[in-house]
């Protein structure tokens, strides 16, 4: 028994539902107890989808228990079979389904329907929502993907995009716009917008484009090792990345790399003397494994920030995220229990955080700048406009939200300078964000000597003093101060070894 | 100044016969109550002994995440919990004692039960008992089911609530306890009316804070404010104490009614219930005037939700001037809303448990000019073309009594005068 607050993962069936919802004549057939219908609304308000997801819950009672589940189960499959009239059902059971055992994929295997039925077994206590997304359609692939002949022209599948996905609906713009660019068509997407009859001719494609490997890894390989289809390893995020997966791709291809930067803004707008002041800054980096290694590289390399912290909370990359953790020489954390990762944030005092919906709320408590860059996220990251993650436009994007959220150049300079200045403070956040940037939280009046619960002491002036350093630098003043002062082996922190710190550090 | 309240109707709608469906159920199960028993019982946590699912709804349902330290939680049960391996009691009582330390503002704690927890019998109330001998006085702790097989939705705070009378110790004083969760604001207003009226003795379930000198006995009167109380009032009827039936207390006929019934309870003046209510009556009627321009004449159609629909039903065609196609309920209990359903004009169809799909097809072919129905598919149907109201606002807003008559009635023609300002239609 764990204790949870917020979760980063739903259960796995709402990994298979994320995949349903994604699909056109499919449906899925849930065993679940009234009330698991909630997961509709994830579909219909958080992605505004117009639609009711192609789901039918048997929404079993207490009074069903003592009688017949099972039986329910056959007549929801039935009438959602008459209803609906699809090409394939997937059918399966969510947690408290699971205890009653039931057996969904047998029951619906006699009913003798005439189209593919395919069983998911999702172990619920055990596993979450991205193994659930990749189990099934994994399981969709190795039921409806038959050996068929390879298109005359090269083409590609994409493979990985799901409803509720952070940004898969433009990712898939720009992605198919990269192959294009190559004079590589696309095949099929799946599963987002695809229908069994075209996961079925997913045979007839060169070499499939592993979008998210949260979603799409185990389908892949087994498309590898069945079909002789390669996949792609990068995940174009970034200028870098981007510029590594058209490589890849015109290998897979056989066609000379080609890519068309002309839209391409990062490099300049990074470049530019006014991001100077994103020089250095300490981000810390969280979210699924897939997004999280793509940021790293991208603040590192192309932003010029300094990595402090990264993880995941989906165990499946915990391996990956571990080993580009030793290469940037930070610590990893794996962990998918919120509380312990805000501990983490709070420990490492980072300048900006990159991460998921619940860093922004962490971030808004500890006063520290959040962008979203991975699942989950909330409502406002289904933005209207365009605005992928992925290929040249993606790294644009990507440029400007995470700049967003911070205190620009001069304004930090002002702030440096006036920071008592009654309306421009920093208490007050970034200017440019209304009464809703990140602001200070309040901090007590310095009245006695202070310490951290193992660190150095800091006497009343110096913490006075660092009280005078902008909010958005303080938590890097005091970290750097500490760890100054415990080289030294001092035990009190004077004013002096403030800014003797200040002048160590200094770059 | 006139009080003519429209004559009731001839027939009203209580032996309307009744559509009684058992297909998909497109409603929420009763641990969503937690998102405002929460809020309401400052010094409550409740703990949902469940599974990740659990976990996802609360926070999905909860428009994910907008309280940053909120006081409920999940223990997830995992599979050593199910194969036995792990005493589950064990690992409750450790994560309790863990949730305790961390949070000493806590003065009361619901363990609340689940789906998976009351598939493998999970014995909470034994829990419950072990927890509150161990931690007493400081906190006290109860035990409800706001699992999906035995709730839905609102029968969540029913659950909790009668937990809560279950708990409470006996007296013989002359009281009277208003029962139901209202937003801060609506309950102050309520007392203040009930006090205005000379009614002594009132107490309210849930009180914002523990408060161990609320009792009850033989000699307590109860009104509800909330339909789906119906567990909580036989729990109450059990411990001595006595119903006072009456319309809800939404809109001004239904809080007139409501403060009439309890008034005659204890001997109120008419002159003083005038004096008292005249005024805010009138308040009332302008401020739903206002809205039932936009609703007068139009159709309504209810998908199952929060059990409100009866009551709702019966403001917007008695006050609103609507017409309404079907009201559905998941479920009807008359010895409630009984008086509800004697004003509410004959006419529509009543449906109590569901099936969505069928139910669906009977809103199309109604083609309402409002639909009131849960989030799951309030888009899809506007997609289809139907002005719909999200059902869950409807107990997440103040609604109740004279002040938030006009904001009940402007939750509902919003989304008309809504459809009447945008011009989106592609030209020519």
């Amino acid at each position: 028994m764990k204790l949870s607050v917020w979760t980063y993962e739903g259960p796995p069936h709402v990994g298979a539902l994320r995949v349903a919802t994604a699909m056109t004549g499919l449906h899925y057939v849930l065993h679940a107890p009234q009330g698991d219908t909630y997961a509709d609304l994830l579909f219909t308000m958080i992605e505004r989808r117009n639609h009711r997801p192609p789901v039918t819950y048997t929404t079993f009672q207490a009074r069903d228990l003592g009688s017949d589940t099972a039986n329910l189960f056959k007549t929801a499959c039935q009438a959602a079979y008459d209803r609906y009239q699809p090409q394939a059902m997937i059918v399966g059971a969510s947690c408290t389904a699971e205890l009653i055992q039931d057996d969904p994929g047998g029951m619906a295997e006699t009913m003798g329907l005439p189209i593919p039925v395919i069983a998911l077994d999702l172990p619920s206590y055990q596993r979450r929502e991205n193994f659930g997304a990749d189990e099934t359609f994994f399981q969709i692939v190795r039921t409806l993907t038959k050996p068929m002949e390879r298109s005359e022209n090269v083409t590609a599948n994409l493979i990985g995009p799901t409803a509720l996905g952070f940004r898969h609906r433009d990712d898939i713009a720009e992605v198919t716009a990269l192959l294009g660019h190559l004079g590589i068509d696309v095949n099929v997407v799946a599963p987002y917008g695809a229908s069994p009859a075209d996961v079925a001719r997913l045979g007839a494609a060169h070499f499939n484009v592993l979008m998210y490997p949260e979603t799409g890894e185990s389908a892949c390989r087994w498309l590898e090792r069945e079909l002789g289809q390669p996949y792609t390893r990068v995940v174009p995020i970034g200028v870098g990345a981007t510029r590594d997966f058209v490589r890849e791709v015109a290998d897979l291809a056989g066609v000379a790399p080609k890519l068309d930067e002309g839209r391409l803004r990062l490099p300049w707008y990074s470049a530019s003397v006014d991001s100077t002041y994103l020089t250095g800054k300490r981000v810390f980096i969280f979210g699924d494994g897939t997004h999280v290694a793509t940021a790293a590289r991208i603040a590192r390399d192309e932003m010029g920030f300094e990595v402090v912290g990264m993880g995941c909370y989906n165990r499946e990359q915990a391996r990956m995220i571990r080993a580009l953790a030793r290469d940037y020489g930070v610590p990893a954390l794996i962990s998918d229990d919120h509380l312990e990762v805000e501990e983490k944030i709070e420990e490492l005092s980072p300048e900006l955080i990159l991460g998921t919906q619940m860093e922004r709320h962490i971030g808004k408590r500890l006063g520290i700048p959040c962008a979203v860059i991975s699942a989950p996220v909330h409502v406002q990251d289904f933005p209207a406009r365009y605005s992928p993650q992925m290929g040249i436009e993606g790294a644009n994007v990507i440029f400007d939200t995470w700049v967003h959220p911070l205190v620009m150049g001069l304004e930090e300079h002002l702030l440096h300078m006036f920071r008592d200045d009654f309306e421009f403070n920093d208490g007050a956040g970034a200017s440019h964000h209304g009464g809703h940037g990140a602001a200070a939280p309040a901090e007590p009046r310095v009245e006695a000597e202070t310490s951290g619960t193992d660190g150095p002491i800091w006497c009343a002036d110096a913490e006075r003093e660092l009280q005078k350093v902008p909010f958005f630098v303080r938590g890097k003043a005091r970290r750097n101060t500490e760890s100054f002062a415990a080289t030294q082996g001092l035990h009190r922190i004077e004013v002096d070894t403030l800014y003797e710190a200040k002048a160590h550090y200094a770059r | 100044m006139t009080r003519q309240d429209p004559p009731p109707p001839t027939l009203g709608c209580r032996d309307t016969p009744v559509i009684k469906e058992r297909g998909q159920h497109e409603v929420f199960c009763g641990l969503t109550g937690i998102i405002w028993l929460h809020r309401k019982m400052q010094d409550a946590f409740f703990l949902v002994v469940g599974s990740r699912t659990c976990a996802h709804l609360l926070q999905s349902a909860a428009g994910v995440m907008i309280f940053a330290e909120p006081r409920f939680g999940t223990a997830i049960l995992e599979e050593t919990d199910l194969a036995g391996l792990a005493d589950a009691q064990v690992e409750l009582e450790r994560e309790v004692e863990r949730l305790l330390s961390r949070r000493p503002d806590i003065r009361q704690l619901f363990l609340v039960g689940s789906c998976p927890s009351e598939v493998i019998k999970l014995d909470l109330s034994k829990a419950a008992q072990r927890l509150s001998a161990k931690h007493a006085p400081h906190v006290r702790v109860l035990n409800y089911s706001g699992s999906g097989i035995e709730t839905t939705f609102t029968e969540g705070e029913d659950a909790c609530l009668a937990a809560m009378v279950e708990a409470l110790p006996h007296t013989n004083a002359r009281q009277l306890i208003v029962v139901g969760a209202l937003p801060d604001v609506v309950e102050d207003q309520a007392l203040g009316l009930l006090d205005a009226l000379g009614i002594e003795n009132v107490r309210v379930l849930p009180a914002r804070r523990r408060d161990d000198t609320l009792a009850v006995g033989p000699n307590t009167v109860f009104a509800l404010t909330q339909p789906f109380l119906g567990g909580t009032a036989a729990a109450l009827e059990r411990r001595g104490a006595r119903h006072i039936p009456a319309t809800f207390p939404f809109g001004e006929e239904g809080t007139t009614a409501w403060l009439r019934a309890v008034s005659k309870e204890f001997g109120v003046e008419a002159q003083l219930f005038d004096a008292v209510t005249d005024a805010p009556r009138d308040r009332a009627r302008r401020a739903v005037a206002q809205a039932a321009e936009t609703l007068r004449d139009k159709s309504v159609f209810f998908f199952p939700d929060s059990q409100l629909e009866i009551p709702l039903a019966r403001f917007l065609t008695r006050e609103c001037g609507m017409t309404a196609l079907e009201v559905g309920a998941p479920y009807i209990h008359k010895g409630l809303v009984g008086p509800d359903l004697d004003l509410l004009p004959e006419g529509p169809r009543l449906a109590e448990g569901q099936d969505v799909d069928k139910q669906l097809d009977r809103c199309m072919a109604g083609r309402p000019d409002l639909t009131v129905c849960g989030l799951g598919l309030a888009n899809p149907l506007e997609a289809e073309g139907f002005a719909t109201k999200w059902a869950i606002e409807l107990v997440f807003s103040p609604v109740h009594f004279y002040e938030q008559a006009g904001d009940l009635a402007g939750l509902f023609s919003r989304p008309l005068r809504r459809r009447e300002l945008l011009r989106l239609e592609a030209a020519e």
